[in-house]
Protein backbone atom coordinates (compact mmCIF):
# COMPACT_ATOMS: atom_id res chain seq x y z
CA UNK A 1 0.00 0.00 0.00
CA UNK A 2 1.64 3.44 -1.33
CA UNK A 3 1.31 6.56 0.88
CA UNK A 4 -1.20 9.36 -0.76
CA UNK A 5 -1.44 12.24 2.05
CA UNK A 6 -4.43 13.85 2.28
CA UNK A 7 -2.96 17.28 1.91
CA UNK A 8 -2.53 18.16 -1.37
CA UNK A 9 -3.99 16.69 -4.66
CA UNK A 10 -2.23 14.76 -7.27
CA UNK A 11 -1.80 14.73 -11.70
CA UNK A 12 -2.74 11.11 -13.34
CA UNK A 13 1.12 11.36 -14.38
CA UNK A 14 2.07 10.89 -10.76
CA UNK A 15 2.92 14.49 -9.53
CA UNK A 16 1.63 16.09 -6.16
CA UNK A 17 1.18 19.97 -5.31
CA UNK A 18 0.49 21.12 -2.03
CA UNK A 19 -2.85 23.23 -1.91
CA UNK A 20 -1.70 25.56 1.04
CA UNK A 21 -1.70 29.80 0.36
CA UNK A 22 0.26 30.90 -2.74
CA UNK A 23 2.99 28.48 -2.67
CA UNK A 24 2.74 24.96 -3.63
CA UNK A 25 5.08 22.55 -3.43
CA UNK A 26 5.70 20.02 -6.43
CA UNK A 27 6.82 16.66 -6.10
CA UNK A 28 6.47 12.80 -7.59
CA UNK A 29 4.20 10.36 -5.41
CA UNK A 30 5.23 7.40 -3.30
CA UNK A 31 3.62 5.08 -6.08
CA UNK A 32 6.00 6.94 -8.51
CA UNK A 33 8.67 6.62 -6.87
CA UNK A 34 8.45 3.06 -6.38
CA UNK A 35 7.47 2.00 -10.12
CA UNK A 36 10.53 4.09 -11.34
CA UNK A 37 12.78 2.52 -8.69
CA UNK A 38 16.18 3.79 -7.38
CA UNK A 39 16.51 7.31 -8.67
CA UNK A 40 19.50 8.31 -9.97
CA UNK A 41 19.31 11.63 -11.51
CA UNK A 42 16.62 15.07 -11.16
CA UNK A 43 16.86 17.74 -14.08
CA UNK A 44 14.66 20.79 -12.32
CA UNK A 45 14.35 24.15 -14.07
CA UNK A 46 16.23 27.24 -12.29
CA UNK A 47 14.43 29.39 -9.93
CA UNK A 48 12.64 32.06 -12.06
CA UNK A 49 11.38 29.72 -14.80
CA UNK A 50 7.74 29.51 -15.74
CA UNK A 51 5.59 26.15 -15.67
CA UNK A 52 2.51 25.31 -16.97
CA UNK A 53 0.24 22.52 -15.74
CA UNK A 54 0.69 19.14 -18.06
CA UNK A 55 3.33 20.76 -19.55
CA UNK A 56 6.79 19.57 -18.56
CA UNK A 57 9.11 20.62 -16.26
CA UNK A 58 11.68 18.47 -15.28
CA UNK A 59 13.13 14.60 -16.19
CA UNK A 60 13.78 12.12 -13.78
CA UNK A 61 15.97 8.94 -14.29
CA UNK A 62 16.12 5.58 -12.46
CA UNK A 63 18.40 2.61 -13.27
CA UNK A 64 15.08 1.39 -15.03
CA UNK A 65 13.49 4.60 -16.57
CA UNK A 66 13.67 8.02 -17.86
CA UNK A 67 10.52 10.05 -17.17
CA UNK A 68 9.14 13.74 -17.87
CA UNK A 69 7.84 15.00 -14.93
CA UNK A 70 4.79 17.40 -15.96
CA UNK A 71 3.44 20.45 -13.54
CA UNK A 72 0.58 20.22 -12.04
CA UNK A 73 -0.47 23.76 -11.24
CA UNK A 74 1.07 26.36 -13.47
CA UNK A 75 3.22 29.18 -12.00
CA UNK A 76 6.87 30.98 -10.87
CA UNK A 77 9.50 28.45 -9.54
CA UNK A 78 10.40 30.23 -6.28
CA UNK A 79 12.86 27.25 -4.78
CA UNK A 80 14.35 24.43 -6.26
CA UNK A 81 15.04 21.40 -3.85
CA UNK A 82 18.97 21.51 -4.58
CA UNK A 83 19.70 18.54 -2.42
CA UNK A 84 18.22 16.30 -5.11
CA UNK A 85 21.33 16.92 -7.44
CA UNK A 86 23.96 15.40 -4.78
CA UNK A 87 21.15 13.24 -3.34
CA UNK A 88 18.41 12.36 -5.90
CA UNK A 89 17.83 8.98 -3.84
CA UNK A 90 15.87 11.84 -1.24
CA UNK A 91 12.85 10.97 -3.86
CA UNK A 92 12.88 7.19 -3.26
CA UNK A 93 12.98 8.01 1.15
CA UNK A 94 11.03 10.96 1.18
CA UNK A 95 8.86 11.72 -2.01
CA UNK A 96 6.46 13.69 -0.16
CA UNK A 97 8.93 15.14 2.68
CA UNK A 98 12.77 15.84 1.97
CA UNK A 99 12.62 14.69 -1.87
CA UNK A 100 10.38 17.56 -2.73
CA UNK A 101 11.33 19.27 -6.32
CA UNK A 102 9.60 22.41 -6.34
CA UNK A 103 8.11 25.60 -4.44
CA UNK A 104 5.87 27.43 -7.26
CA UNK A 105 4.02 30.73 -6.65
CA UNK A 106 0.81 29.81 -8.28
CA UNK A 107 -1.73 32.15 -10.03
CA UNK A 108 -4.60 30.23 -10.90
CA UNK A 109 -6.21 28.51 -7.93
CA UNK A 110 -8.87 26.89 -10.23
CA UNK A 111 -6.46 25.02 -11.48
CA UNK A 112 -6.22 22.88 -8.26
CA UNK A 113 -9.96 22.22 -8.81
CA UNK A 114 -8.61 20.00 -11.95
CA UNK A 115 -6.31 17.74 -10.30
CA UNK A 116 -7.03 14.39 -8.51
CA UNK A 117 -7.97 13.79 -4.81
CA UNK A 118 -6.03 11.78 -2.66
CA UNK A 119 -9.08 9.16 -2.90
CA UNK A 120 -9.17 9.65 -6.55
CA UNK A 121 -5.51 9.10 -7.06
CA UNK A 122 -5.34 6.13 -4.86
CA UNK A 123 -7.75 4.80 -6.81
CA UNK A 124 -6.32 5.17 -10.18
CA UNK A 125 -2.98 3.47 -9.26
CA UNK A 126 -4.72 0.40 -7.52
CA UNK B 1 25.89 -27.52 -18.19
CA UNK B 2 29.31 -25.73 -17.65
CA UNK B 3 29.81 -25.15 -14.00
CA UNK B 4 32.35 -22.48 -13.11
CA UNK B 5 34.07 -20.89 -10.46
CA UNK B 6 35.64 -17.45 -12.05
CA UNK B 7 39.34 -16.54 -10.20
CA UNK B 8 39.41 -14.65 -7.15
CA UNK B 9 42.53 -13.01 -5.77
CA UNK B 10 41.90 -10.52 -2.85
CA UNK B 11 39.09 -9.79 -0.35
CA UNK B 12 35.56 -9.32 -1.38
CA UNK B 13 35.89 -6.13 -2.76
CA UNK B 14 39.31 -5.98 -4.04
CA UNK B 15 40.15 -8.53 -6.33
CA UNK B 16 43.82 -8.09 -7.22
CA UNK B 17 46.24 -4.94 -5.95
CA UNK B 18 47.02 -2.51 -7.87
CA UNK B 19 50.97 -2.48 -9.46
CA UNK B 20 50.90 0.88 -7.27
CA UNK B 21 49.94 -1.32 -4.26
CA UNK B 22 52.80 -3.61 -4.48
CA UNK B 23 56.45 -3.92 -3.73
CA UNK B 24 57.61 -0.43 -5.42
CA UNK B 25 61.60 0.67 -6.05
CA UNK B 26 62.49 4.62 -5.70
CA UNK B 27 64.15 4.88 -9.09
CA UNK B 28 66.87 7.45 -8.82
CA UNK B 29 67.22 9.54 -11.70
CA UNK B 30 70.62 11.51 -12.39
CA UNK B 31 71.92 13.72 -15.27
CA UNK B 32 69.99 17.22 -16.11
CA UNK B 33 67.41 17.53 -17.83
CA UNK B 34 66.29 20.30 -20.55
CA UNK B 35 62.74 20.90 -19.06
CA UNK B 36 62.61 23.55 -16.45
CA UNK B 37 62.95 22.55 -13.07
CA UNK B 38 59.51 22.35 -11.80
CA UNK B 39 57.90 19.81 -14.56
CA UNK B 40 61.19 17.51 -13.13
CA UNK B 41 61.32 14.72 -10.45
CA UNK B 42 65.10 13.41 -9.20
CA UNK B 43 63.65 9.96 -8.92
CA UNK B 44 60.48 7.85 -9.10
CA UNK B 45 58.45 5.36 -7.16
CA UNK B 46 57.80 2.67 -9.92
CA UNK B 47 56.49 -1.23 -8.80
CA UNK B 48 59.36 -3.08 -8.27
CA UNK B 49 58.41 -6.50 -9.54
CA UNK B 50 60.19 -9.84 -11.22
CA UNK B 51 59.33 -10.76 -14.17
CA UNK B 52 56.97 -13.70 -13.08
CA UNK B 53 55.36 -11.35 -10.82
CA UNK B 54 54.53 -8.90 -13.42
CA UNK B 55 53.05 -12.11 -15.77
CA UNK B 56 51.11 -13.22 -12.62
CA UNK B 57 49.49 -9.72 -12.29
CA UNK B 58 48.43 -9.40 -15.91
CA UNK B 59 47.46 -13.12 -16.01
CA UNK B 60 45.19 -13.05 -12.83
CA UNK B 61 43.44 -9.90 -14.48
CA UNK B 62 42.88 -11.42 -17.83
CA UNK B 63 41.29 -14.58 -15.08
CA UNK B 64 38.96 -12.58 -13.41
CA UNK B 65 37.78 -11.27 -17.02
CA UNK B 66 35.22 -12.63 -19.04
CA UNK B 67 35.51 -12.45 -22.90
CA UNK B 68 34.41 -14.44 -26.13
CA UNK B 69 37.84 -16.40 -24.95
CA UNK B 70 36.02 -17.91 -22.38
CA UNK B 71 33.01 -18.75 -23.49
CA UNK B 72 29.60 -17.57 -25.35
CA UNK B 73 28.95 -14.24 -25.58
CA UNK B 74 25.66 -13.33 -27.13
CA UNK B 75 24.97 -9.68 -26.71
CA UNK B 76 22.24 -9.03 -28.89
CA UNK B 77 22.94 -6.44 -31.20
CA UNK B 78 26.55 -6.10 -30.16
CA UNK B 79 27.60 -8.98 -32.79
CA UNK B 80 30.44 -10.36 -30.26
CA UNK B 81 32.15 -13.05 -32.73
CA UNK B 82 35.72 -14.47 -32.46
CA UNK B 83 38.23 -12.26 -33.42
CA UNK B 84 39.95 -14.33 -35.35
CA UNK B 85 44.13 -14.63 -34.59
CA UNK B 86 45.60 -14.74 -37.57
CA UNK B 87 44.30 -11.47 -38.12
CA UNK B 88 46.52 -10.15 -35.15
CA UNK B 89 49.70 -11.56 -37.11
CA UNK B 90 48.87 -9.57 -40.11
CA UNK B 91 48.65 -6.64 -37.97
CA UNK B 92 51.54 -7.14 -36.63
CA UNK B 93 53.51 -7.49 -39.52
CA UNK B 94 56.41 -4.66 -39.69
CA UNK B 95 56.02 -3.98 -43.01
CA UNK B 96 52.68 -2.62 -41.97
CA UNK B 97 54.17 0.09 -39.48
CA UNK B 98 54.79 2.46 -42.31
CA UNK B 99 54.70 6.60 -41.00
CA UNK B 100 51.55 8.13 -42.95
CA UNK B 101 53.50 11.48 -43.92
CA UNK B 102 55.56 9.16 -46.08
CA UNK B 103 55.54 9.87 -49.88
CA UNK B 104 52.61 7.95 -52.10
CA UNK B 105 55.77 5.98 -54.33
CA UNK B 106 57.13 4.57 -50.84
CA UNK B 107 53.68 3.61 -49.37
CA UNK B 108 52.50 2.14 -52.69
CA UNK B 109 51.29 -1.63 -50.57
CA UNK B 110 49.70 0.33 -48.03
CA UNK B 111 47.48 2.40 -49.93
CA UNK B 112 46.57 -0.84 -52.57
CA UNK B 113 45.41 -1.93 -48.96
CA UNK B 114 43.29 0.74 -48.18
CA UNK B 115 41.94 0.79 -51.44
CA UNK B 116 41.34 -2.85 -51.86
CA UNK B 117 39.30 -2.67 -48.45
CA UNK B 118 37.49 0.54 -50.16
CA UNK B 119 36.31 -1.93 -52.85
CA UNK B 120 35.52 -5.15 -50.54
CA UNK B 121 33.35 -2.57 -48.23
CA UNK B 122 31.48 -0.77 -51.70
CA UNK B 123 30.45 -4.56 -52.88
CA UNK B 124 29.63 -5.57 -49.89
CA UNK B 125 27.30 -3.01 -49.61
CA UNK B 126 26.33 -2.49 -52.41
CA UNK B 127 27.48 1.23 -52.27
CA UNK B 128 29.58 3.19 -55.07
CA UNK B 129 32.31 5.03 -52.99
CA UNK B 130 33.65 4.47 -49.16
CA UNK B 131 35.67 6.16 -46.89
CA UNK B 132 37.54 4.64 -44.32
CA UNK B 133 38.50 7.03 -42.19
CA UNK B 134 35.96 7.37 -39.21
CA UNK B 135 37.05 5.67 -35.84
CA UNK B 136 34.43 3.85 -34.84
CA UNK B 137 30.82 3.02 -35.37
CA UNK B 138 29.02 6.28 -34.13
CA UNK B 139 31.65 8.19 -35.75
CA UNK B 140 30.42 6.32 -38.94
CA UNK B 141 27.10 7.78 -38.01
CA UNK B 142 27.87 11.26 -37.44
CA UNK B 143 30.05 11.05 -40.72
CA UNK B 144 27.30 9.90 -42.70
CA UNK B 145 24.62 12.10 -41.65
CA UNK B 146 27.34 15.24 -42.15
CA UNK B 147 27.64 14.20 -45.66
CA UNK B 148 24.02 13.79 -45.87
CA UNK B 149 23.68 17.63 -44.57
CA UNK B 150 26.13 18.45 -46.74
CA UNK B 151 23.99 16.95 -49.83
CA UNK B 152 21.11 18.96 -48.71
CA UNK B 153 22.96 22.45 -48.64
CA UNK B 154 24.47 21.83 -51.64
CA UNK B 155 21.38 21.18 -53.45
CA UNK B 156 20.00 24.47 -51.91
CA UNK B 157 17.80 22.35 -49.73
CA UNK B 158 19.06 22.33 -46.58
CA UNK B 159 16.51 20.72 -44.26
CA UNK B 160 16.10 20.54 -40.07
CA UNK B 161 15.09 16.75 -39.47
CA UNK B 162 16.22 13.46 -39.36
CA UNK B 163 13.35 10.76 -38.23
CA UNK B 164 14.87 7.38 -35.82
CA UNK B 165 12.80 4.75 -35.38
CA UNK B 166 11.98 4.20 -31.30
CA UNK B 167 13.83 1.12 -31.51
CA UNK B 168 17.07 2.43 -32.83
CA UNK B 169 20.18 2.21 -31.47
CA UNK B 170 20.65 5.30 -29.10
CA UNK B 171 23.56 6.25 -31.09
CA UNK B 172 21.17 7.53 -34.05
CA UNK B 173 19.47 9.78 -31.84
CA UNK B 174 22.78 11.31 -31.10
CA UNK B 175 24.47 11.43 -34.11
CA UNK B 176 21.54 13.13 -35.61
CA UNK B 177 21.58 15.52 -32.92
CA UNK B 178 25.49 16.40 -32.88
CA UNK B 179 24.76 16.63 -36.69
CA UNK B 180 22.43 19.38 -35.83
CA UNK B 181 18.94 17.86 -36.78
CA UNK B 182 15.98 17.75 -35.03
CA UNK B 183 15.14 14.21 -34.60
CA UNK B 184 11.84 12.92 -35.20
CA UNK B 185 10.73 9.57 -33.41
CA UNK B 186 8.75 7.02 -35.56
CA UNK B 187 6.88 4.53 -33.24
CA UNK B 188 7.24 0.47 -33.79
CA UNK B 189 4.42 -1.11 -35.97
CA UNK B 190 2.53 -3.31 -33.92
CA UNK B 191 4.53 -6.48 -35.71
CA UNK B 192 7.81 -4.76 -34.46
CA UNK B 193 8.75 -3.15 -37.76
CA UNK B 194 8.15 0.30 -39.76
CA UNK B 195 4.78 1.43 -39.42
CA UNK B 196 4.41 2.71 -43.16
CA UNK B 197 1.46 5.12 -42.78
CA UNK B 198 3.16 6.25 -39.37
CA UNK B 199 6.28 6.95 -41.92
CA UNK B 200 4.07 8.72 -44.31
CA UNK B 201 3.06 10.92 -41.24
CA UNK B 202 6.31 11.91 -40.57
CA UNK B 203 8.44 12.57 -43.54
CA UNK B 204 7.97 16.35 -44.90
CA UNK B 205 10.34 18.73 -46.80
CA UNK B 206 11.99 18.77 -43.52
CA UNK B 207 13.27 15.31 -43.54
CA UNK B 208 17.03 15.18 -43.97
CA UNK B 209 16.64 11.38 -43.50
CA UNK B 210 15.67 8.45 -42.05
CA UNK B 211 18.24 5.99 -40.35
CA UNK B 212 17.16 2.37 -40.40
CA UNK B 213 18.97 -0.93 -39.44
CA UNK B 214 18.03 -3.68 -41.36
CA UNK B 215 17.16 -6.37 -40.03
CA UNK B 216 15.95 -3.95 -37.39
CA UNK B 217 17.01 -4.89 -33.54
CA UNK B 218 14.95 -7.43 -32.86
CA UNK B 219 16.01 -9.70 -36.07
CA UNK B 220 12.87 -8.36 -38.49
CA UNK B 221 13.44 -8.00 -42.09
CA UNK B 222 12.08 -4.72 -42.95
CA UNK B 223 10.24 -6.52 -45.85
CA UNK B 224 8.08 -3.16 -47.26
CA UNK B 225 12.35 -1.76 -47.35
CA UNK B 226 11.35 -0.48 -51.22
CA UNK B 227 8.09 1.09 -50.36
CA UNK B 228 9.69 2.84 -46.92
CA UNK B 229 12.65 3.69 -49.54
CA UNK B 230 10.26 5.50 -51.87
CA UNK B 231 8.50 7.39 -49.10
CA UNK B 232 11.63 9.05 -47.76
CA UNK B 233 12.68 9.48 -51.41
CA UNK B 234 9.78 11.13 -52.95
CA UNK B 235 9.55 13.58 -49.73
CA UNK B 236 13.13 14.47 -51.04
CA UNK B 237 14.88 12.77 -47.84
CA UNK B 238 18.07 10.22 -47.98
CA UNK B 239 17.98 7.00 -46.67
CA UNK B 240 20.54 6.30 -43.83
CA UNK B 241 21.85 2.75 -43.30
CA UNK B 242 22.55 2.02 -39.87
CA UNK B 243 25.60 -1.31 -40.27
CA UNK B 244 24.70 -2.53 -36.84
CA UNK B 245 23.34 -5.75 -38.11
CA UNK B 246 24.71 -6.06 -41.70
CA UNK B 247 26.53 -9.67 -40.72
CA UNK B 248 22.56 -11.38 -41.27
CA UNK B 249 22.92 -9.79 -44.48
CA UNK B 250 26.59 -10.46 -45.53
CA UNK B 251 26.77 -12.27 -49.07
CA UNK B 252 23.16 -12.32 -49.66
CA UNK B 253 21.41 -8.82 -49.89
CA UNK B 254 23.05 -5.53 -49.99
CA UNK B 255 21.59 -1.90 -48.22
CA UNK B 256 22.50 -0.24 -51.33
CA UNK B 257 19.83 -2.38 -53.78
CA UNK B 258 17.77 -1.36 -51.38
CA UNK B 259 17.68 1.97 -51.81
CA UNK B 260 19.77 3.38 -49.27
CA UNK B 261 21.69 6.15 -50.15
CA UNK B 262 24.37 6.18 -47.00
CA UNK B 263 25.54 3.51 -44.49
CA UNK B 264 28.24 2.98 -42.19
CA UNK B 265 30.23 -0.18 -41.59
CA UNK B 266 30.90 -2.00 -37.85
CA UNK B 267 34.04 -3.53 -38.25
CA UNK B 268 34.48 -4.78 -35.14
CA UNK B 269 31.09 -6.52 -35.50
CA UNK B 270 30.89 -7.36 -38.69
CA UNK B 271 34.57 -8.29 -39.67
CA UNK B 272 35.74 -9.36 -36.65
CA UNK B 273 37.98 -6.63 -35.19
CA UNK B 274 38.29 -5.97 -31.61
CA UNK B 275 35.49 -4.26 -29.65
CA UNK B 276 35.99 -1.11 -27.78
CA UNK B 277 38.02 -0.85 -24.86
CA UNK B 278 38.02 2.80 -25.97
CA UNK B 279 39.68 1.80 -29.15
CA UNK B 280 41.03 1.93 -31.97
CA UNK B 281 37.98 1.53 -33.89
CA UNK B 282 36.88 2.02 -37.40
CA UNK B 283 33.60 2.59 -38.74
CA UNK B 284 33.86 3.31 -42.67
CA UNK B 285 31.34 4.85 -44.33
CA UNK B 286 29.47 3.87 -47.73
CA UNK B 287 27.76 6.74 -49.84
CA UNK B 288 26.29 6.21 -53.52
CA UNK B 289 28.17 7.99 -56.61
CA UNK B 290 26.03 11.21 -56.25
CA UNK B 291 27.27 11.29 -52.47
CA UNK B 292 30.83 10.77 -53.43
CA UNK B 293 31.85 14.26 -53.69
CA UNK B 294 31.22 15.10 -50.15
CA UNK B 295 32.99 12.50 -48.84
CA UNK B 296 35.94 13.37 -45.91
CA UNK B 297 39.50 13.57 -46.85
CA UNK B 298 41.95 12.22 -48.02
CA UNK B 299 40.08 9.64 -50.15
CA UNK B 300 42.42 7.06 -52.51
CA UNK B 301 42.23 6.59 -55.70
CA UNK B 302 43.85 4.44 -58.33
CA UNK B 303 45.08 5.87 -61.66
CA UNK B 304 46.99 3.73 -64.18
CA UNK B 305 47.97 1.14 -61.75
CA UNK B 306 49.32 3.58 -58.96
CA UNK B 307 47.52 4.70 -55.80
CA UNK B 308 47.05 7.81 -54.86
CA UNK B 309 45.28 10.24 -52.49
CA UNK B 310 43.08 13.10 -53.43
CA UNK B 311 40.89 15.31 -51.51
CA UNK B 312 37.13 14.50 -52.88
CA UNK B 313 35.85 17.93 -54.70
CA UNK B 314 32.86 18.88 -51.71
CA UNK B 315 35.00 16.96 -49.12
CA UNK B 316 33.19 17.36 -45.47
CA UNK B 317 36.68 17.47 -44.13
CA UNK B 318 38.70 15.15 -41.85
CA UNK B 319 37.02 13.15 -39.65
CA UNK B 320 39.96 11.65 -38.41
CA UNK B 321 43.86 11.84 -38.57
CA UNK B 322 45.28 10.38 -41.79
CA UNK B 323 43.39 8.13 -43.14
CA UNK B 324 41.79 6.41 -40.04
CA UNK B 325 42.89 3.67 -37.64
CA UNK B 326 44.94 1.76 -40.49
CA UNK B 327 45.86 -1.20 -38.61
CA UNK B 328 42.20 -2.11 -37.26
CA UNK B 329 41.47 -1.59 -41.43
CA UNK B 330 44.13 -4.58 -41.87
CA UNK B 331 42.31 -6.61 -39.36
CA UNK B 332 39.08 -6.22 -41.56
CA UNK B 333 40.56 -6.35 -44.55
CA UNK B 334 42.65 -9.82 -43.89
CA UNK B 335 39.08 -11.09 -42.46
CA UNK B 336 37.09 -10.14 -45.66
CA UNK B 337 40.14 -11.80 -47.96
CA UNK B 338 40.23 -15.26 -45.98
CA UNK B 339 36.78 -15.38 -46.17
CA UNK B 340 36.38 -14.45 -49.82
CA UNK B 341 32.61 -14.28 -51.54
CA UNK B 342 31.74 -17.66 -49.77
CA UNK B 343 32.92 -17.47 -46.31
CA UNK B 344 31.22 -13.77 -45.98
CA UNK B 345 27.86 -15.95 -47.15
CA UNK B 346 28.66 -18.49 -45.04
CA UNK B 347 28.92 -16.39 -42.07
CA UNK B 348 25.49 -15.27 -42.28
CA UNK B 349 23.90 -18.23 -42.88
CA UNK B 350 25.23 -19.77 -39.67
CA UNK B 351 25.10 -16.41 -38.07
CA UNK B 352 20.86 -16.30 -38.68
CA UNK B 353 21.01 -20.63 -37.63
CA UNK B 354 22.92 -20.34 -34.63
CA UNK B 355 20.19 -17.76 -33.69
CA UNK B 356 17.28 -19.75 -34.83
CA UNK B 357 18.76 -23.21 -33.16
CA UNK B 358 19.21 -21.70 -30.37
CA UNK B 359 15.55 -19.84 -29.74
CA UNK B 360 14.04 -23.27 -30.22
CA UNK B 361 16.20 -25.00 -27.80
CA UNK B 362 15.52 -22.28 -25.00
CA UNK B 363 12.03 -22.08 -22.82
CA UNK B 364 11.53 -18.46 -23.48
CA UNK B 365 7.86 -16.83 -25.94
CA UNK B 366 10.13 -14.62 -28.35
CA UNK B 367 7.09 -12.21 -29.34
CA UNK B 368 8.52 -10.93 -32.72
CA UNK B 369 9.71 -13.39 -35.63
CA UNK B 370 10.53 -14.19 -38.18
CA UNK B 371 14.09 -12.91 -37.08
CA UNK B 372 17.24 -13.42 -38.45
CA UNK B 373 20.75 -13.28 -36.56
CA UNK B 374 19.22 -12.57 -33.31
CA UNK B 375 15.99 -12.65 -31.65
CA UNK B 376 14.53 -10.73 -28.82
CA UNK B 377 13.53 -13.22 -26.02
CA UNK B 378 11.06 -11.87 -23.13
CA UNK B 379 11.92 -12.83 -19.12
CA UNK B 380 7.98 -12.65 -18.72
CA UNK B 381 6.93 -11.97 -15.17
CA UNK B 382 10.73 -12.43 -14.01
CA UNK B 383 13.25 -9.17 -13.96
CA UNK B 384 15.65 -9.71 -17.40
CA UNK B 385 18.46 -8.39 -15.46
CA UNK B 386 18.20 -10.61 -12.81
CA UNK B 387 17.88 -13.82 -14.87
CA UNK B 388 20.98 -12.29 -16.89
CA UNK B 389 23.02 -12.39 -13.90
CA UNK B 390 22.13 -16.39 -13.11
CA UNK B 391 23.04 -16.70 -16.20
CA UNK B 392 26.74 -15.41 -15.19
CA UNK B 393 26.82 -18.52 -12.79
CA UNK B 394 26.44 -21.01 -15.38
CA UNK B 395 29.29 -19.79 -17.01
CA UNK B 396 27.59 -17.90 -19.74
CA UNK B 397 28.12 -14.36 -20.70
CA UNK B 398 24.17 -13.27 -20.81
CA UNK B 399 22.13 -11.55 -23.47
CA UNK B 400 21.81 -7.54 -23.73
CA UNK B 401 18.85 -6.78 -21.47
CA UNK B 402 15.70 -4.87 -21.07
CA UNK B 403 16.27 -3.32 -24.68
CA UNK B 404 14.76 -2.82 -26.82
CA UNK B 405 12.23 -1.06 -24.65
CA UNK B 406 9.10 -2.72 -26.64
CA UNK B 407 9.88 -5.78 -25.96
CA UNK B 408 9.15 -6.53 -21.79
CA UNK B 409 12.02 -7.51 -19.93
CA UNK B 410 13.60 -7.99 -23.39
CA UNK B 411 16.62 -10.47 -23.70
CA UNK B 412 18.07 -9.90 -27.20
CA UNK B 413 20.45 -12.58 -27.78
CA UNK B 414 23.09 -12.98 -30.50
CA UNK B 415 24.82 -16.06 -30.78
CA UNK B 416 27.13 -15.39 -33.78
CA UNK B 417 28.09 -17.83 -36.21
CA UNK B 418 31.43 -18.45 -34.13
CA UNK B 419 29.23 -20.89 -32.09
CA UNK B 420 29.12 -24.87 -32.17
CA UNK B 421 26.56 -26.64 -31.80
CA UNK B 422 27.74 -27.84 -28.42
CA UNK B 423 28.18 -24.20 -26.95
CA UNK B 424 24.96 -23.48 -28.55
CA UNK B 425 23.49 -26.11 -26.12
CA UNK B 426 25.36 -24.70 -23.41
CA UNK B 427 24.39 -21.22 -23.64
CA UNK B 428 20.29 -22.92 -24.03
CA UNK B 429 20.84 -24.69 -20.75
CA UNK B 430 22.36 -21.56 -19.11
CA UNK B 431 19.28 -19.19 -20.43
CA UNK B 432 16.76 -22.46 -18.85
CA UNK B 433 18.61 -22.91 -15.86
CA UNK B 434 18.69 -19.40 -14.76
CA UNK B 435 14.75 -19.06 -15.55
CA UNK B 436 13.92 -21.89 -13.25
CA UNK B 437 15.87 -20.79 -10.41
CA UNK B 438 13.98 -18.82 -7.73
CA UNK B 439 13.27 -15.12 -7.19
CA UNK B 440 15.76 -15.59 -4.31
CA UNK B 441 18.37 -16.97 -5.51
CA UNK B 442 18.11 -14.99 -8.73
CA UNK B 443 18.96 -11.58 -6.25
CA UNK B 444 21.63 -12.67 -4.92
CA UNK B 445 23.10 -13.60 -8.11
CA UNK B 446 25.81 -13.94 -9.37
CA UNK B 447 27.78 -15.99 -6.65
CA UNK B 448 30.38 -17.52 -8.73
CA UNK B 449 32.29 -14.41 -11.10
CA UNK B 450 34.67 -12.43 -9.69
CA UNK B 451 32.43 -9.52 -9.13
CA UNK B 452 29.56 -10.19 -7.65
CA UNK B 453 25.69 -7.75 -7.64
CA UNK B 454 27.32 -4.58 -9.07
CA UNK B 455 25.47 -1.33 -7.00
CA UNK B 456 24.12 0.23 -10.30
CA UNK B 457 22.14 2.75 -8.23
CA UNK B 458 25.11 3.81 -6.65
CA UNK B 459 27.29 3.35 -9.84
CA UNK B 460 25.00 5.75 -11.27
CA UNK B 461 24.70 8.25 -8.32
CA UNK B 462 28.48 8.40 -7.64
CA UNK B 463 30.56 7.89 -10.75
CA UNK B 464 33.67 7.28 -10.52
CA UNK B 465 35.55 8.31 -14.11
CA UNK B 466 38.89 8.57 -13.51
CA UNK B 467 41.65 6.37 -11.05
CA UNK B 468 41.54 9.74 -9.38
CA UNK B 469 38.91 8.61 -7.73
CA UNK B 470 40.74 5.78 -6.11
CA UNK B 471 42.22 8.11 -4.06
CA UNK B 472 39.50 10.06 -2.65
CA UNK B 473 37.82 7.12 -1.54
CA UNK B 474 40.95 6.55 1.04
Amino acid sequence: MFEVPTDRKYQESHEYATTDGETATVGITDFAQDELGDVVFVELPAVGDEISQGEEFGVVESIKAVSDLYAPVSGTVTAVNEDLFDRPELVNEEPYGDGWMLEVEVGDDAEFDELLSADDYREQTE
Amino acid sequence: MMNHDQARYGDDDRYESLLSEKDTTTVEVDGKSPLPDDLTRDSLELPGLSEPELSRHYTRLSQMNWSVETGPYPLGSCTMKYNPSFTEDVAADPNGSVHPDRSEESVQGTLELLYGLQDYLARIGGMDAVTLQPPAGAAGEFTGIMIAKACHEARGDPRSEVIVPASAHGTNFASAAMAGYDVVELPSGEDGRVDLDALEAAVSEETAALMLTNPNTVGLFERDIAEIADIVHDAGGLLYYDGANLNALLGRARPGDMGFDVMHYNVHKTFATPHGGGGPGAGPVGVTEELAEFLPRPHVRERDGRYELYDPERSIGKVHGYQGNWLVLVKAYAYIARLGDSGLKDTSAKAVLNANYLAERIDYDIPYSPFHHEFAATAGERDAADVAKGMLDYGVHPPTTKWPEFVPEAMLTEPTEAESKASLDDLANAFDAAMADSEEELEAAPSKTTARRIDQADAARNPQLSWRALGEEE
